[in-house]
């Protein structure tokens, strides 16, 4: 009976009419497609996106070349020279990043004590040329004036966990 | 203007005619089968598909076709350029040949010949000779072990396909595909002869590797099967030849089954729209089907595809044709004897 049952089953392949009734069904739902040049979904404070140099609110840079960003990056993709400045205090000459070479780990972010190396929030800096991700100090203070206002929302949001 | 046209010259010119006219519409509609293929499969996978290029992503396939063109052709060193060239040509060649048969309405057809059945039976046939010689003459591994699937795939299927097509035949009294459709004036034969209509159309899936039976295709053992060394125009070739064959399978599953450009139930609202655009109506609806199963089912493997073949679907039909048969002897239904 078994058999039988099993038989007229599959001739009259209710199981494959059952699942082509299915992705009809889901034909008409709704789309979950996010269209994304023009939205985008939401990204966490945490994102680890293109990096950026911070400045003090007196537009004084904050980086104080402790070099402990390019000890601890396991990429070694950024390379920091430093001297001291006309005025005394020690700031960097040289601040590269390869970003060929980065792999987004966030680590320089966490080890800077003076919050001056973020990873930002943008992910859409895709160049033509392998040249231009050759990141200097002038591209990323660049980004870290425009993204500040983002960048300084993320720390705060990420404060009470860190 | 009557003695021009039954000139030779004037056949000529008259058949070339004849011959742009369907070629045309059937290129532009295998173009937007690949449009369909992707909307559908997007909206059952619940995505959007194509929709930047124009209203819709309605220029898409025409974006794709200028892409194709300003590629490079890249032959592989090992390869016979002779045959390597020769493949594709034969594949999207005898995929238009075909349509040569097909009567868009009453006696509209470019050959109107009594064989017609036959002819496409071995038209379509022949079509294992563009996927052979490709394959070998990549003189890659993928490519050979794809088409040597592909052509015992597609000469599995048509044994049974042949035996559907007998079928109808026995209830037509006719290879001639104009009076195949003239004899289903009262009914479609999908209705009586249903399950061989159900054979025919599974049948059809596997003869142009489509899915679930596109293992020819299977990405993840050979890649891209026999086309795997191909690119440009012509891969483009070998992609308008597969659409191309889709259409014309659908076509004869309209002709063999669906009633050809005939009218359903032959009743008044139905009869103001003209032939040919029932016919049209047919392929898209049947070529729904084809890219429905494609959203639905998943790939069968090698074994399977030729047990379902030579131990399903083989007995099956020829025990329905042995019926059919048997039942038109019994109740006197033969059509005339010639």
């Amino acid at each position: 009976m078994a058999l039988l049952d099993r038989t007229a089953r599959s001739l009259l392949m209710s199981e494959l009419l059952s699942g082509m009734a299915l992705t009809m069904k889901y034909a008409f739902k709704r789309k979950v497609t996010i269209n994304y040049p023009y939205e985008k979904g939401p990204i966490s404070p945490r994102f680890k996106g293109e990096h950026a140099l911070r400045r003090y609110p007196n537009g004084e840079e904050r980086c104080i070349a402790c070099k402990l960003c390019e000890a601890v990056c396991p990429a070694q993709a950024i390379t920091i020279e430093a001297e001291p400045r006309d005025d005394g205090s020690r700031r960097t000459t040289r601040y590269d990043i390869d970003m060929t070479k980065c792999i987004y780990c966030g680590l320089c972010e966490e080890a800077c004590p003076v919050d001056a190396i973020v990873e930002g929030p943008n992910f859409e800096f895709a160049t033509e040329t392998r040249e231009e991700l050759f990141y200097d100090k002038a591209k990323l203070l660049a980004n870290g004036d425009r993204w500040e206002p983002e960048l300084a929302k993320r720390l705060e949001l990420d404060a009470p966990y860190r | 203007m009557d003695a021009f046209l039954n000139t030779s010259f004037g056949i000529t010119i008259l058949t070339f005619i004849e011959a742009l006219a369907i070629i045309v519409p059937v290129l532009i509609l295998m173009a937007y089968v690949t449009y369909a293929e992707r909307k559908v499969l997007a909206a059952m996978q619940l995505r959007k598909g194509p929709n930047i290029v124009g209203p819709f992503g309605l220029f898409q396939p025409f974006a794709d076709a200028i892409k194709m063109m300003f590629k490079e052709t890249v032959v592989p060193s090992g390869a016979n350029k002779v045959l390597f060239f020769l493949g594709p040509m034969l594949t999207f060649g005898l995929a238009v040949l075909a349509w040569a048969v097909i009567p868009v309405n009453d006696g509209w057809a470019i050959a109107k010949i009594n064989v017609g059945v036959l002819y496409l039976f071995a038209i379509s046939s022949l079509g294992v000779y563009g996927v052979i010689i490709a394959g070998w003459a990549s003189n890659s591994k993928y490519a050979f072990l794809g088409a040597l699937r592909s052509a015992a795939q597609m000469v599995s299927y048509e044994v049974s396909m042949g035996f559907v097509m007998v079928t109808v035949l026995l209830c037509v009294g006719s290879l001639n595909l104009n009076d195949v459709v003239l004899a289903q004036q009262h009914i479609w034969f999908c209705i009586p002869l249903f399950p061989m209509f159900v054979i025919f159309f599974i049948s059809t899936l596997a003869e142009t590797n489509r899915s679930p039976f596109d293992l020819p295709e299977g990405e993840s053992e050979i890649v891209a099967g026999f086309f795997v060394e191909y690119s440009a125009m012509a891969f483009a070739l070998f992609f308008l030849g597969e659409y191309t064959n889709m259409i014309l399978m659908s076509a004869m599953t309209s002709i063999l089954f669906l009633g050809g450009w005939l009218a359903p139930f032959g009743i008044e609202p139905f009869t103001w729209i003209p032939g040919p655009i029932w016919l049209i109506l047919k392929i898209v609806l049947v070529l729904f089907f084809f890219l429905w199963t494609r959203a639905t089912f998943p790939r069968y493997r090698y074994d399977q595809l030729m047990r379902l073949g030579w131990k399903v679907f083989l007995p099956l039909s020829l025990l329905w044709l042995v019926l059919t048969a048997g039942a038109l002897m019994l109740f006197g239904w033969l059509p005339h004897a010639v």
